[in-house]
This record gives structure tokens, sequence and C-alpha cells, in this order.
């Protein structure tokens, strides 16, 4: 499948001038969204949803594009789920419209919309076989017998489940149901595909494998993907653009390293991995960096002055644990970005290791550390005093 | 500890077995008694079997049962299970609670009172009471059955697959028929046995409701009770008990079979 180059850029440069987020997908070319001339395949518009007095979607807007693999993601009770089922028709909407290719899809009943849906519990019919579970939608459709046979053949070629033709939805196993079930919705050739959760139900080793799967599927399909999920990684490791979602809105949509690298919110900075957060007061700015002093540990931070407000303003600085580093020697004299504190807690999962160290105050950080080396002169113990330091260009500033 | 049962528990079973079954085991025992007398043994015969198709009045009860038990049967489980969705799949209609409610009433109220009062409905809006009254009657008291029976299924059936099937081109009607019923089933064929055998053996309420020439089995049996047990009364009732366990052994041997199937292509 060919993808259309993009007018725009890939992403937002980080400062300093030259030096761009570290990002690793291949797919940086594809990015309709930055295109002015892209029509979207799917519009949100200021879609709302109540039940009773809780608002479960509030006023979200979004635009999907053909070709992409589009992912929702939040907590559960955020709101994405509802979203995507008002999509296939499941739900009404109390305010806003849904427009699918151009057609306004209010009042349209969900058998006569052109998407298709893979359930969370994947919703095989008990009563069918794997064959018949496939060919289902193509009959509704009315198509001819040798054709729906011929597409039930090719998907079950797709799904590598060819042998299981004749088997009944309950003498599979969760990873053949799954593929089932994704065959099954893709055979319609829908214009665009929603996963509910779909590797929910898997064991990791199995879960990681049907992530490239799927992106395989999806590109060589050439559907548009829209993936409902809480798993963070499988949003990352998938989608072309993420829409964190929180309480019913959506609170910063972009490229997976986009999210990661510059979060908008500590809300998103805390649900994409982990974080530490520092609650600062601005100093002094001396574009384009800024100078910060931590609350809690007094400590001053010298750091990029990206969206920083002015001297006096609180503000948040935001550094990764992996983008900290550790050490038990004290740093070379000047450098900034320097925490001394003692080893608290050490968490130790063969990659990588967790360290968590009490600074001045009480406050705990967390440092990750690749364990790139099997030997090292002197391991880091608990007790230790060690000094965390970060690049000026590591964290990110917080206002909200 | 001991494995195996007890004295205690031999017994029991053992009692508790002899007085469900031994009044039965008797009937069918005398059924094949040569002599007139209930109590006289005068060695075995079939002749009561014989004299019972010579028994036109016995006969034409037994039709109007099994009409009857089919018609109303058929329309319960219908009817039953149009409520048994209504309650589950309808959401919070208005009068949901008071709906629910008049559904199960007939289960817990006296069949004294429901016989009486269908006899006063029919009688004030003077319709002639005989086979259709009857089947009505039973129609009534059947759906309730019905519904518990399809209720207590469909609480348990997942909702995605209905919408999995919209999602792939049905409309709801046509994703009841095509996903629900057929995986319902059981339930609802179930539900129909039960219809079926509660209008089979019914004799209050269809005392209430028939008039002249639509006399039940049941009816038929308790009136020639009433002038004295004989030998042909106790066949009836041995064929009785017959129908009813064939389709119970029937009905579980088809589950056996297909809970087996379902195991060998498993292994």
């Amino acid at each position: 499948m060919s993808r259309p180059p993009s007018a725009g850029r890939a992403g937002k440069p980080a400062k300093p001038e030259g030096r761009r987020l570290n990002i690793g997908a291949v797919r940086s070319t594809f990015a309709p969204w930055n295109d002015p001339d892209a029509v979207p395949l799917v519009r949100f518009e200021g879609v709302t949803k109540r039940f009773g007095s809780h608002t479960a979607v509030d006023n979200v807007s979004l635009d999907i594009y053909p070709g992409e693999f589009f992912a929702l993601l939040g907590p559960s009770g955020c709101g994405k789920t509802t979203l995507m089922r008002m999509l296939a028709g499941f739900e009404t909407l109390d305010a806003g419209r849904i427009t699918l290719a151009g057609q306004d899809l209010a009042g349209v009943p969900p058998h006569q919309r052109p998407v298709n849906m893979m359930f969370q519990s994947y919703a095989l019919f008990p009563h069918l076989t794997v064959e018949q579970n496939i060919a289902f939608g193509l009959k509704q459709e009315g198509l001819p017998r040798g054709e729906i046979a011929a597409r039930v053949l090719e998907m079950l070629d797709l799904v590598k489940l060819t042998p299981f033709a004749r088997r009944k939805p309950d003498q599979l196993s969760g990873g053949q149901k799954q593929r089932v079930a994704l065959a099954r919705a893709v055979a319609r050739k829908p214009k665009m595909l929603l996963l509910d959760e779909p590797l929910g139900a898997l064991d990791k080793k199995l879960r990681e494998e049907t992530q490239f799967e799927l992106m395989d599927l999806q590109v060589e399909l050439g559907v548009t993907f829209l993936i409902v999920t809480h798993d963070q990684e499988e949003a990352m490791v998938m989608a072309d653009r993420i829409a964190v979602m929180g309480e019913g809105r959506t609170v910063q949509v972009g490229r997976p390293e986009e999210i990661y690298e510059t979060p908008s919110s500590r809300y998103v900075a805390e649900f994409l991995g982990d974080v530490n957060l520092f609650e600062t007061r601005v100093e002094a700015i001396e574009h384009p960096m800024a100078h910060l002093e931590a609350r809690e540990t007094k400590a001053g931070f010298y750091v990029l002055d990206d969206d920083c407000p002015g001297p006096g303003s609180t503000v948040w600085l935001a550094v990764r644990p992996e983008k900290m580093r550790i050490s038990l020697d004290p740093p070379a004299e000047g450098s900034r970005n320097v925490l001394a504190g003692e080893i608290w807690d050490i968490g130790y999962t063969g990659d990588w290791t967790n360290y968590i160290v009490e600074l001045p105050g009480e406050k705990l950080v967390r440092v990750a550390r690749a364990n790139s080396q099997r030997f090292v002169e002197r391991p880091i113990g608990w007790d230790d005093k060690v000094w965390v330091s970060f690049d000026p260009d590591a964290g990110v500033v917080l206002t909200s | 500890m001991r494995r195996g049962p007890s004295w205690f528990n031999l017994v029991s079973v053992t009692l508790g077995f002899a007085f469900l079954y031994l009044p039965i085991v008797l009937l069918v025992a005398w059924s094949f008694n040569a002599s007139k007398l209930v109590t006289v043994w005068g060695g075995f015969s079939t002749k009561w079997y014989a004299a019972l198709l010579q028994d036109q009045q016995l006969l034409a009860a037994a039709w109007v049962t099994v009409r009857v038990g089919l018609l109303s049967a058929t329309i319960a489980t219908v009817l039953g299970t149009l409520a048994a969705i209504a309650l589950v799949r309808g959401g919070r209609f208005r009068g949901r609670t008071m709906f629910s409610g008049m559904v199960y009433a007939p289960l817990v109220m006296p069949e004294v009172i429901m016989g009486l009062a269908l006899l006063l409905l029919f009688v004030a809006i003077s319709v002639d009471r005989g086979f259709w009254t009857v089947m009505l009657a039973h129609t009534t008291f059947a759906l309730s059955y019905v519904a518990v029976v399809v209720h207590s299924r469909l609480v348990t059936f997942d909702r995605a697959l209905e919408e999995a099937a919209q999602d792939l081109g049905c409309t709801p009607a046509q994703s009841f028929m095509k996903v629900t019923l057929p995986n319902i089933f059981p339930a609802v064929l179930a539900g129909w046995m039960l219809a079926f055998t509660l209008s089979l053996d019914d004799l209050v309420i269809a005392s209430f409701t028939s008039g002249p020439g639509a006399t039940t089995l049941p009816m038929r049996i308790y009136s020639q009770v009433r002038l004295g047990v004989t030998p042909e009364i106790n066949a009836v009732c041995t064929l009785l008990i017959a129908v009813v366990a064939t389709g119970i052994i029937i009905f579980s041997l088809t589950q056996k079979w297909r809970t087996g199937a379902a195991a060998r292509a498993e292994a």
C-alpha cells in the first residue's frame, strides 16, 4: 500500500534548533493530519453523550484520516468505548454529529453503517462454525454463493485458520477466536474497522505478536483502523496517532512519540509511562532556557523554556525515569540539574533496573537504567548516596 | 474418611424414592391386572388397553387434551418468549415493574382463583365455554412458565452477539432470528415442553373454563374415579406416564448427544 507523502513536518522539533524528537516509527512520512488538503474519513464534531447525570463523552471533536491506525487511549470509564459505540451506531448522540466519508450518520442504524466492529468479547456466534461466522456478514450482503465461499477462503488464509474452518468457536483457543473475530469483521471490506480492546484477553507474548500482525494486516488491507485500548504500550506500538482521553474529553491527540515526549499536561505525562513531576516556581527566563526552583527539594533546574510562563508562576517539570542518570560519584563542577539523594528502593526487571531515590524533603524520584553491561565495578545498592542528573532538554515544562 | 453412603443415607433415600414412585409402580402394575377388582390380582392381561380403544368418551377426551396442549403450549411459547425478551432487552420502559409482576403473577396465583376469574370473565363477555376457552386459559398460565425459563436463559446471553449480528448487516429482527433464537432454542423448547405438560395434567382450571363437548382427559379421569377406580383408568394413566417419560428421555438423550459431540470434537 502506498502512503501519500506528507506535506507538512512530521513532528514538532524540540529546541535547541536542529534537534528533533526521537522518532522510531517507520511510518513517519504518513501524516495526512498535517496536510491541509487531506479529507478526513471520520469526523467527530462536538460529540456528547450523557448517561443520566453522568457525561460519558463530553464535546469531543476528532478527525480520522483514510488509512490511519488511530487509537483511543484512556483508563476505564473515560468514554473511549462509548465514543466508538456511537460510531458503530449502538449509542445515540446527545449533541454534536459524526460524519463518515461526508455522510452524517445520525439516524443510520448499525446494520447500514459501512463500518465493522471487532468486539472485546469477540462475540463469535457459538452455533456457527468458523467459516459460517466469517460468511455471516457476506450472506447478509446478499453476495452470490461462489463469491462468499471464495472470500471466506481468502479470509481464513489471511488469519491462518484454514485447518479450523469447520470448528465451533468453543473448540478454539483465545488467540484463534481473536483471529476469527478479526476475519469476520474485515470480510465485508468495511471503510473502517473498529477494534474494542482487541488484545485484552490475550497473554503477554501473544499480545506482542498480534500487535505486529494487526499492523501488517492494516497496511495489507488498506482499511482505516480505530482501536480502543487502556494499554498505552499497545497504542504506542500500533497507532499512527493516539487520542488520550480522560473524563469524557480528548486531552491530547498526536503521534505516539509526541504524546510521550511532549505531553500537554500532567494527566497525559502520568498516564503514558512513568514520570517524575516536580512542582516548581519559575525564577527567570533566559530564552531559550528557564530557571526553575523545586518547591519541596529547593533544587534549581535549568531547562528548555517551551511554553513556560513568566517568572513567579507555578509550573511542573516532568522528567521521564529513563532520561535521568544515576551515579555514585558526584558529577563535574558546574553541572546543571543535579540532585543528591539516597537509594530508597531498587526494582530489577532484567533488562532495566528502576532506582527509587529519596531526595531531601522526602521527595522520591524514579530513575531507570538499561542493564547494558553484565558486570560493573561497583553496583548501586540500598542506602547508597547517589547523584541523579538530567540534561536541560530532558524535561518538559507543564502548566496544567 | 469412610467412602460410600451410610445406613442412614441408604434408608432415607430408599424411603424417599419409595414414597414418590411406589404409587406409580402400583398403578402401572394394576393396569395389567386381569381382574376387574382393583384390589385382587387376577393374573397378567393387556385387555384393559384393548378396552381403552373401544371407549369413545375417553378417546375423545384424550384427543381434546392433546389438541389443547399442542396449541396452548405453542401460543404460550411464542408469547412467553416475547414477554421474556421485553423484560430483558426492553430497557427501562414505562411500567416495566408492573409488567414483570403481571407476567409472573400466575405462577403464585392459586389455580382455583385463576379458574374462577377466567370463568367469570368468559361468562361476562358471554363466550360459550368449550375447547377454545380451555385453550386460552391454559395459554394464559403456561405463558408465565415459558417466560421464566426463557428469561433465565436470556439474562446470561451475551448482548454483544446481537450487536455483532447488527454490525454485520442484520436488522434487529434478523439478528434475533439468526443469532438469538438459535442460541436460546433449548430454553424455548424446554418452555414449550413445560407448557405442554402443565396443560396435559391441569384439572382445576380446565374444570372451570371447559364446557360441554370439551372434556379433557384429567377431567374425564377425575369424574370416572369418583365412580370408583377401574383398571381402565390405570391403563390410561400408564399410557400418560409412558408419553411423558418418553418425552423426557428423548430430550435428555439429545442434550447428552450434543454435549458428547462437542466433547468428541474437542478431543
